[in-house]
């Protein structure tokens, strides 16, 4: 279809909920307030790793307006985590602490103030542990076990997969460059703090409201930690004021609140400290990486070997499939003909890290567009050329057995190129600006690709990964039922969008009612870039499903054919005989009239594409959306402090459902992709989160923010809802490649490690001064053997498999 | 939400009764007025005063007023008020800017001078939540008795992070504190103390009253200050240089740093050194070196303690730049934020 054939997609069109969040009517989690609500606290722990000898809490119960004072055991005594090869916490520790954070203990008071001062008084006696802070820390110290499972001493998952004769193809280029790159841990830093309310009614069943952006698998977990069947548990995701992947997991708060609420008969509502956040944390891995990639005299890629180190943390998370993801998405950009990937997630005692925007894919596409850069120098070739000759190919297989489908990303380098002038700014290498100055431009370019929607649920199952159910009433009014829960990125909106285009109504007429586990369809939730798509063809199926049987009644009243129908501006009839057209209110009338209650289900399953080998299930979508990205700024070479003037970004989003949210999530993956390249860094001293505060955790505001110029490229996929890919986390990636290849070009010193900040600047230009490398970066590995691969042929330029008839149509 | 403990707000009329209630409650008792730095410590339990006497309703603490004899700053004058007064940015544009640095616009509003001078030392080991603190085990500024980021210390070194009191240092302001028993005024250097912890040197029930600003007469000066972002940050280095200038030489000059140190330190031999010469690169070059030398950063900040250090020879040289004229390449205004 082309632009002109639709009435509502492509339009610039606000955010349904626009609005009630400008002006303050939006009720997030901690704007509950519930008739006899009483307060939750959390007693974390002060100790990085420590065995629980005793808690008492006998001072604490007898503070008054104290209503209950729990401990782990307290709770059923069972272990939980979202991936059901890694059930590792527990709401309250009973046997051991992991990190300064851990929650041991929790008290339900008539106000948070009391429930605080109870907390202290609990009396926790800890025998501490060694702490094991670093990769190399947990390595070298098998003899300290932070769990006791996991594929050797303190390595969660170590994973081996290769595609292909990797050294054969090593062995045969004109270059190979062997780099190593570290890339610092973030949190996701939302707005909102994470809050829940939980009700267990006198009926015996529960109801919780939380900030989450997985209300389904909360509702899973919920009833296996509290033992209570499912079918007595209620969720309901109340807005979420950011999530970025934070709020991806059931919570030691949410279980709490739960508990508490069942001993003391009323709602509890437990809202987090910016402090806890952090501790909750669930963000971006550090991970180390070694990469070694051989390329041809023309810049062809021959083969790549890529080992990573992810930095865990204390618990499992998601970090199975994190470790996958510093693998399996790298070849999805360029040609790369054979692929080897050695990773290995390791235990620490810090707040456990997960997925976070781009989730484990950031720290390899920084490595690997870095080391382009590197040797499209070494070869005499621009950067920008060289990546937009190996573009892979659109409708084939990667080494890896992914299968690409639509590929926009030579569009995408050219807008950049063009648009940046980077062919006249490149050509003035660390230009010192006029008048004479200790500030020098530079400009670079990176590139990247990110999945739209994880092929595979985290449990195994056949159902649909998304469902949707669209009333119409007589009003004329539709009301859509979808388990996706908006956390900011429109998927409320997109689903208004998409049925009214479809309904050819206006978006203002249909009412979405979202994330509630007893009223609406399971969705699996807002992660992995999948609502749009997943979400968006269910409820177009179910808005088509309605359609029909409106039509056919519509038909029936004006004598025609229902294929001859068309529904738009509120009507339903004849282009040609426009003037009989029946309004939609009516149509619905008549349809109720013949078919009974106008109610449709629709639903999406993506296609199977899991590769045929163990690990295969990480890493398919339905399809990849690209993007490309040219930085320029100055740095200052005496303070090494770094202005960003100017990003040009492009982004092929196979078609833009709603122009304006799609830039909206450029521009703030771009934003939090500066964040990551220049400032942030979860780190520790003392055992200790360092700085557990907005304040003094530093990431960027809006005024730190330089001009974002985003250009959409639209490649209309087959697998997309009108063609639509995702926006929301692609386009984070290739910011903070792009800052670092500008900074060499700017002053020719490399800084292989995020965030680089304005003292490792310093230090690699001192270095340049000595005459030696100028890189600031790791330079050591950890002593690790990884287990044999698992040796799979390479499936590279294959064909993609022809899209077979989508499940749940009949 | 970590929440503001409880407290009984006290609102006297006039600074003489701010005073006599600061006596009658002693230690119990602390001042506050535009309250942005000292709620947020409460919040974390730096601070647990029973009383505060709340400064916001005394008229005579507000507003800028000039005379031949220079310029009076009532201490309750918001920072916004100051940054925006013609007649500072006219005769102490480094005041100006100073004050238009402090975090951010919304805090200027609420913020005061007087606050500012006064503000609490800053240490990364101390700016954290009650419970932060007692994991790492308390440090002697709260709680505890030893010193974090320098554990054989018998001493607190909480760093001064306030942005106009280097200036006010610079520019040889002086302070009227009204008390109990009377009041005095002393010059700028009298009201600190090298010390992380009693890091003001007039009793506690001592109001600042006004701040008294000499006239400027040939005098020009400026501010820098570093920190991460522009948009809110505390300074991890300030650099207040005031000179006056006959033509191209220099008559006399105050070099003072800002947040390298539980005080404003001043480079006297720095300052001492452009006295009497011609302002040239190499010159700038040679004091910047000096200037560098009694600034004394440790790890309890942002940055690194070493890039702290080297930045002051920067900064340094910047400031001095900027007030003989000399631009070196971008404006001064530039470099602040």
């Amino acid at each position: 279809m082309t632009k002109s054939d639709f009435a509502v997609i492509g339009q610039p069109l606000p955010k349904v909920d626009a609005w009630a969040k400008v002006v303050g009517e939006t009720k997030y989690a901690d704007d509950l307030f519930l008739p006899r609500m009483v307060y939750g606290k959390l007693l974390r722990s002060s100790h990085a790793h420590a065995r629980i000898r005793s808690i008492d809490t006998a001072r604490a119960r007898a503070v008054p307006g104290v209503y209950a004072v729990i401990t782990g055991a307290d709770l059923p005594r069972v272990k939980f985590g979202i991936l059901p090869v890694s059930q590792d916490e527990e709401a309250l520790c009973t046997e051991k602490v992991r990190m300064v954070g851990d929650a041991v203990a929790a008290v339900a008071a008539v106000d948070e103030e009391t429930a605080e001062q109870a907390c202290r008084l609990i009396e926790v006696d800890y025998e501490p542990l060694p702490a094991l802070m670093s990769v190399f820390d947990a390595l070298a110290h098998p003899e300290v076990r932070i769990h006791e499972y996991g594929d050797g001493p303190n390595v969660h998952k170590s994973v081996a997969l290769q595609f292909g004769d990797v050294d054969a193809a090593l062995t045969g280029a004109d270059l190979v460059r062997e780099d190593i790159f570290f890339f610092e841990g973030s949190n996701h830093l939302p707005m909102e703090q994470h809050a829940a309310v939980a009700h267990w009614g006198s009926d015996g069943k529960l109801t919780l409201w939380s900030s989450t952006q997985t209300p389904h698998y909360v509702h899973r977990l919920l009833a296996k930690v509290l033992d209570t069947p499912a079918a007595h548990i209620r969720v309901i995701a109340t807005p979420v004021g950011g999530g970025f992947g934070g709020k991806t997991e059931p919570f030691a708060h949410e279980i709490v609140a739960c508990q508490l609420s069942k001993l003391t008969g009323r709602p509890v509502k437990i809202a987090l400290t910016r402090e806890e956040v952090f501790y909750t944390h669930r963000g971006r891995h550090p991970v180390l990486m070694w990469i070694k990639t051989g390329f041809t005299k023309q810049g062809d890629i021959t083969g790549c070997h890529l080992r990573t180190w992810l930095d865990g943390g204390a618990y499992g998370s998601y970090g199975v499939a994190s470790t996958f993801y510093t693998g399996v998405i790298n070849p999805v950009t360029y040609k790369m003909p054979v692929y080897k990937f050695e990773a290995a997630r390791i235990f620490t005692n810090k707040p456990p890290c997960g997925p976070k925007r781009g989730h484990g894919t950031p720290q390899p596409r920084f490595a690997l567009e870095c080391q382009l850069d590197k040797a499209a120098e070494q070869l005499g070739l621009d950067p920008a050329e060289m990546r937009r000759r190996i573009v892979a190919e659109p409708f084939s297989k990667t080494a890896n057995h992914l299968t690409i489908t639509t590929i926009g990303l030579s569009e995408c380098i050219d807008k950049v190129v063009e648009a940046s002038g980077w062919r006249e700014k490149r050509a003035r290498s660390g230009v010192q600006l006029e008048p004479p100055s200790p500030k020098k431009s530079g400009i670079g370019i990176a590139c990247s690709a990110y999945l739209t929607g994880a092929g595979t649920a985290i449990y195994w199952n056949d159902m649909p990964h998304s469902g949707v159910v669209t009333r119409a009433d007589r009003s004329g009014g539709v009301a859509v039922l979808c388990g996706a829960t908006d956390i900011g990125q429109g998927s409320d909106s997109v689903l208004a969008y998409l049925t009214a285009e479809v309904l050819g109504i206006e978006p203002k007429d249909v009412h979405v009612h979202p994330a509630d586990t007893s009223l609406t369809p399971v969705d699996l939730g807002s992660y992995s870039s999948r609502v749009t798509l997943m979400c968006g063809m269910a409820a177009i199926q179910a808005a088509e499903r309605l359609r029909t049987v409106i039509f056919e009644a519509v038909a029936q009243r004006l004598e025609v054919s229902p294929t001859s129908l068309v529904a738009r501006e509120r009507k339903v009839g004849v282009p040609d005989d426009w003037d009989r057209a029946v309004p939609f209110a009516k149509a619905v009338e008549l349809g109720e009239a013949i078919h009974g209650v106008l109610a449709f289900p629709g639903s999406y399953a993506p296609p199977k594409r899991a590769g045929k080998y163990k690990g295969g299930g990480v890493g398919p979508s339905p399809c990849y959306s690209y993007s490309a990205c040219v930085v320029e700024l100055t740095v200052d070479e005496e303070t090494g402090q770094i202005d960003l003037g100017n990003v040009w970004i492009a982004h092929d989003v196979g078609r833009a459902l709603n122009p304006l949210l799609v830039e909206g999530q450029v521009e703030g993956s771009v934003y939090m992709g500066i964040g990551e390249a220049l400032m942030e860094e979860q780190v520790f001293r003392k055992n200790l989160h360092k700085q557990p505060s907005m304040l003094e955790y530093k990431s960027p505001t809006t005024l730190e923010t330089p001009e974002i110029h985003t250009i959409l490229v639209e490649t209309d996929d087959p697998e997309g809802p009108f063609g639509a890919k995702e926006a929301g986390q692609g386009p984070l990636l290739p910011v903070i490649p792009a800052i670092a290849n500008a900074i060499y070009h700017a002053l020719a010193i490399r800084i292989d490690e995020v965030p680089i900040t304005p003292d490792k600047i310093l230090k690699a230009l001192e270095l340049k001064r000595l005459g030696r490398p100028a890189r600031v970066g790791p330079v050591k590995l950890p002593l690790f053997t990884f287990k044999e691969p698992i040796v799979v042929e390479s499936a590279f330029g294959q064909p993609a498999d022809a899209i077979v008839k989508r499940p749940f149509t009949r | 939400m970590i929440r503001l403990p409880p407290f009984t707000y006290l609102a006297p009329g006039t600074v003489d009764a701010a005073a006599r209630l600061m006596a009658e409650h002693g230690r119990d008792a602390m001042l506050v007025a535009g309250g942005t730095d000292l709620y947020p410590n409460m919040k974390r339990r730096q601070f647990e005063p029973k009383v505060l006497v709340g400064l916001r309703g005394i008229r005579e603490l507000r507003g800028v007023r000039g005379s031949a004899s220079g310029w009076t700053i009532g201490a309750a004058t918001t920072l916004s008020a100051v940054t925006a007064h013609p007649g500072i940015a006219r005769d102490f544009p480094a005041l100006a800017t100073a004050a238009g640095l402090v975090s951010s616009p919304q805090l200027q509003n609420m913020g005061t001078i007087g606050g500012n001078v006064c503000v609490d030392t800053r240490c990364n080991y101390y700016n954290q939540s009650y419970e932060w603190r007692k994991a790492i085990g308390f440090c002697m500024k709260k709680d505890g008795d030893i010193c974090l980021v320098a554990p054989g210390s018998s001493r607190c070194w909480a760093v001064s992070s306030s942005d106009t009191a280097p200036v006010l240092w610079a520019l040889g302001a002086r302070v009227r504190l009204i008390g109990a028993g009377g009041e005095r005024t002393v010059p700028m250097p009298a009201l600190y103390r090298d010390d992380g912890i009693e890091y003001l040197a007039k009793r506690p029930d001592e109001v600042v009253a006004d701040i008294l600003l000499p006239p400027a007469e040939g005098w020009r000066s400026a501010y820098l200050k570093l920190r991460r972002r522009g948009s809110f940050d505390f300074p991890v280095l300030g650099v207040a240089v005031a000179a006056r200038m006959d033509g191209d030489i220099v008559r006399d000059a105050r070099i003072v740093l800002g947040a390298v140190a539980s005080l404003p330190r001043p480079a006297e031999r720095a300052a001492a050194a452009l006295v009497g010469q011609r302002v040239t690169r190499e010159l700038i070059a040679r004091v910047a070196d000096l200037a560098a030398g009694p600034a004394k950063p440790l790890d309890n900040t942002d940055f690194t303690h070493p890039y702290r250090k080297k930045m002051t020879r920067v900064f340094v040289a910047r400031a001095l730049a900027a007030v003989a004229g000399l631009q070196n390449g971008s404006a001064a205004s530039e470099e602040v934020a």
